[in-house]
């Protein structure tokens, strides 16, 4: 069980850098508040409680892949990784010790989301669970995409893509801060095939109580998140028995 | 007994050859320092050695078990203090201490027990719950050691152990090597002479991949002709191989 010693150290070395937690919840938080009050002052019904909390629940998720990896990058350029590397850890432990912490504060970083916007008017019942476990798949896309950064990037270089490139990827592409009908043509075809839409749209449908259209959304974010994963798992092992950490 | 035997160890990155046919052995306990300009092939040689990096050909014996075919086993019993000083930054001194003592099998209560040894070994107390971020160079660099050792390996290999640290904490750290000596087989790199003269049973002197020299600092001066260390390590760092 080795590799949850290494998951508690990579827990803890997240959780105590405060500009984690500002970005992961506080930002989110912010924007939840900011188009929540924006909504309440014009006439059109453009970000609904409802409609806007699993977009900023899915953009939150995004800085997931930030904080992960951010820690891989610094792990490998302050040569921490190369003290690991010489450790009996296998490449499993290392896999599990840098992804499992992150799923559950996944989940909890999206329930806080919930919670506070309940106060906005999110009624809290069964469905809100229900888009907890939605919710998942999208985290570990996310976990993914920052494993495999982190793998092959420095950390200022994923700094600039995982914290400003796919967090404003996956709000621009997910419908979250507009209905992508109101665009339509190449970019929603574009937005279409990529995950966030369909992860902000699975989580949509949970909230509303349409349960038969979250599986072919899901369907999307969970194909995205096996590709991502195995992708991320196989550059992490050969970066392991490569001659440069 | 012999802990370290290298057979033919060669690394090739693509056409360049960063380490040549080494051919090495070190005994059980003792302190032997690898002496070379940048690009030498010190830290590839201690890479290959603590199995961070395979070698295109050749091998090496550690404690019976080969680099090459049982590198798991090797891993076991080694440790390796990186030039960078590699600890967790948000972790504290006694995290630190008690991650790798976990990582290497012991379970809560023991890597407990062995993090508060290395602590009062290491003189860490005052510091056992800053986190290592907040540390000193030199600090920082007692922790990294404490947690190569921590581990309880019988080869240890510290590279570059002193850089960047002042004259006080060199010599504070010198001292805590100095303990180590006969206990456990260290293999150490560096660029100062004096370090080498200083620690070190043996020297080894690389240059361009290929090991130049072994003996002791003396060995090295008389088979020279020269007068000091220094000028031993440069006549040898850029003149052909001499065998002692």
């Amino acid at each position: 069980m080795r590799f949850l010693v290494f998951a508690s150290r990579n827990r803890k070395e997240i959780l105590r850098d405060p500009l984690n937690l500002a970005f992961g919840i506080g930002f989110p938080l912010v924007l939840l508040f900011l188009l929540s009050a924006i909504q309440a002052n014009i006439p059109v019904s453009l970000f609904e409680v409802e409609k806007l909390t699993p977009g900023i629940a899915v953009f939150g998720l995004s800085f997931i892949s930030l904080f992960s990896g951010m820690l891989i990058a610094k792990d490998r350029s302050t040569s921490f990784l190369m003290r690991m590397f010489a450790s009996p850890l296998s490449a499993s432990d290392f896999i599990l010790g840098y992804a499992l912490p992150l799923l559950p504060m996944a989940v909890l970083q999206s329930a806080i989301c919930f919670i506070v916007a309940s106060f906005l008017g999110l009624s809290l019942n069964v469905n809100v669970l229900l888009a907890l476990i939605v919710l998942i798949p999208s985290a570990v896309l996310f976990i993914g995409i920052g494993l495999l950064a982190g793998s092959i990037f420095n950390d200022k270089q994923v700094g600039g893509i995982c914290g400003a490139l796919l967090t404003n990827l996956s709000a621009w592409l997910s419908g979250t801060w507009f209905d992508l009908n109101l665009v339509g043509g190449a970019f929603k075809k574009v937005a279409y095939a990529l995950p966030f839409v369909h992860g902000v749209d699975a989580t949509k449908a949970a909230i509303a109580g349409d349960y038969s259209s979250i599986l072919p959304h899901l369907c999307w974010v969970l194909g995205y998140a096996v590709v991502i994963m195995v992708l991320a798992i196989i550059v992490f092992r050969k970066k392991m028995s490569s001659d440069k950490v | 007994m012999i802990a370290i035997q290298t057979i033919n160890l060669e690394k090739k990155y693509k056409t360049k050859i960063a380490v040549s046919s080494l051919n090495l052995s070190v005994e059980q306990g003792e302190i032997f320092a690898l002496l070379g300009v940048n690009g030498a092939g010190k830290t590839t040689t201690i890479r290959m050695l603590s199995c961070l990096c395979k070698p295109t050909s050749g091998d090496a014996i550690l404690l019976g078990e080969s680099i090459v075919t049982n590198s798991q086993a090797v891993k076991q019993n080694i440790n390796i203090s990186p030039q960078e000083t590699a600890v967790a930054p948000n972790l504290t001194v006694k995290e630190n201490l008690e991650l790798i003592a976990g990582i290497y099998g012991s379970n809560k209560k023991a890597a407990r027990g062995k993090a508060q040894e290395a602590i009062s070994t290491f003189s860490l107390t005052e510091v056992e719950n800053d986190r290592s971020k907040t540390l000193s160079g030199g600090m920082q660099r007692r922790l990294s050691i404490a947690m190569a050792l921590i581990s309880n390996p019988q080869i240890l290999f510290l590279d570059e152990p002193t850089l960047g640290l002042d004259v006080i904490a060199r010599r504070e750290l010198w001292s805590t090597i100095e303990k180590l000596k006969r206990k456990v087989t260290i293999i150490l790199t560096t660029h100062y002479m004096e370090e080498a003269q200083a620690l070190s049973d043996r020297i080894g002197i690389m240059a361009k991949g290929e090991l130049k020299a072994v003996g002791t600092a003396q060995e090295l001066i008389s088979k020279t002709g020269t007068k000091t260390f220094e000028d031993a390590f440069i006549s040898l760092a850029t003149e052909t191989e001499v065998k002692l």
